[in-house]
């Protein structure tokens, strides 16, 4: 019995000091105690709970970089796909800007069936000027076909094949066309070059012509339909112990970015080699 | 059999020179690849399909060119003429032998060139046609036989089995 009472007075007294001890915490009385302890805890916990994160780092690092390598592999895949996406819509909508302006131009002049090519090459030898299209007599081109853009005359089908057309440029040394000039009411012939360059030749020394004055086609000789726009006068050259004036012609086509053109398609060149006199001896 | 490789090796130079080299010019001039290919080609050693190569080259440029259709043929005969002559001579130094082949040999074809269409009709003069078109191109075409020559005798002894002691 006596036992019995001296535990019960143990663990009362037990509480009643823990209890105190609450008591006293609770209000205020160990603050800089339990402060103390509390930030020597944190302390350590910090501590160890880097190391474990390093450590668990250190363990998962090598699946992390896996992963990201085969994510950014995945990420560049699609950036390249991506660009390539850019650049070929690029492309369409130079081509399609380009096709709206040949619309433009076909709706400009009714008169005439156009049909759109692709350019795909240019003559192998430096010393021609000639493109190749991608057109030929399946799709109805004839040799002799005027070509043009909507900025002016190109050329003319030279050879066709069955799907695709070789186009002599004006600009070809071999070319001449049968031009007129729109202010001074005048025919002349433009002739190309080894270097591009278109020249005018065969003007009278009498007429006043102009720089600036547009050129267009006569339709004289029946290789091109009349009226189809060529480029400008300029740099006009007047001897007066020359026969004719000559003149530089600044086309309205730019020939060495040529990528679509239109063959006139309803034009028939006329041969007028019957017609020329053959001297007989 | 492997002989063969010819036709769609010079249809693919072809194709490559309508449709990219004849776009990026010099001046006026520009590269003939058929030409540096054949010039390159004749050069090997073991080669002796080169005749073969230079007749069929020749006649897809010709089709291929507003130029008659004998010139690039009689050009590239003429070449592959020179190189056969060349590789006996000089056959220790391919590479040097492949210049004097590609210098000459684009004289040559432009030469014949410039003959045939001043005898067409067509007006022009030579000392522009030297200046703006023929020295830029002599330039370009002496530019790409260096990666020519390697790359045909990896064909050639892809070919012939020959020993690559390069």
């Amino acid at each position: 019995m006596k036992t019995i009472f001296s535990r019960s007075l143990q663990t009362t007294i037990i509480f009643l000091v823990v209890g105190g001890i609450l008591a006293l915490a609770l209000g205020g009385f160990f603050s800089s105690a339990s402060d103390s302890f509390g930030s020597s805890l944190i302390s350590v916990q910090t501590w160890v709970s880097e190391r474990y994160i390093t450590i668990r780092d250190f363990f998962n690092a090598p699946n992390d970089i896996v992963s990201l390598q085969q994510r950014n592999a995945q990420l560049e895949s699609e950036i390249s796909g991506l660009q390539t996406q850019v650049i070929q819509l690029q492309q369409q909508l130079t081509d399609t800007q380009v096709l709206a302006a040949l619309v433009d131009f076909s709706q400009s002049s009714p008169e005439s069936v156009y049909k759109a090519a692709s350019v795909i090459g240019r003559d192998p030898s430096p010393f021609l000027h000639y493109i190749i299209i991608n057109s030929g007599s399946n799709d109805g081109i004839r040799r002799g076909m005027p070509v043009v853009t909507n900025q002016g005359l190109v050329g003319h089908i030279d050879a066709v094949i069955a799907d695709a057309a070789r186009v002599q440029l004006i600009t070809d040394p071999a070319s001449a066309v049968n031009v007129r000039l729109q202010n001074a009411d005048t025919d002349a012939l433009l002739a190309g070059s080894l270097t591009g360059d278109l020249a005018l030749e065969m003007i009278s020394q009498d007429l006043e012509v102009q720089e600036g004055d547009v050129i267009l086609t006569s339709g004289l000789g029946g290789d091109y339909p009349p009226d189809l726009l060529v480029g400008q006068l300029f740099n006009l050259r007047k001897r007066d112990y020359e026969l004719f004036q000559q003149a530089s012609v600044q086309s309205t086509v730019d020939f060495s970015r040529l990528e679509i053109v239109l063959v006139i398609m309803n034009f028939k060149p006329v041969d007028i080699t019957p017609l020329i006199p053959v001297e007989t001896p | 059999m492997k002989e063969l490789i010819a036709l769609p090796l010079l249809s693919l130079v072809l194709v490559i020179q309508l449709a990219i080299v004849s776009r990026i010019p010099l001046l006026g001039g520009y590269a003939d690849l058929m030409l540096v290919t054949l010039a390159a080609w004749s050069l090997q050693d073991r080669v002796e399909t080169s005749w073969h190569w230079a007749i069929f080259g020749g006649i897809l440029m010709g089709w291929a060119s507003a130029l008659p259709w004998f010139v690039p043929l009689l050009g590239y005969l003429l070449v592959v003429a020179l190189s056969r002559l060349l590789v006996r001579r000089i056959w220790q130094a391919p590479l040097l032998a492949l210049f004097v082949v590609v210098f000459l040999g684009s004289l040559v074809v432009h030469i014949i060139s410039v003959i045939t269409l001043r005898l067409f009709g067509t007006p022009f003069s030579i000392a522009d046609a030297l200046s703006i078109i023929t020295l830029p191109s002599l330039l370009i075409n002496l530019f790409l036989a260096l990666p020519a020559f390697p790359i045909l005798r990896d064909l050639a002894v892809w070919i012939y089995d020959i020993e690559d002691d390069l």
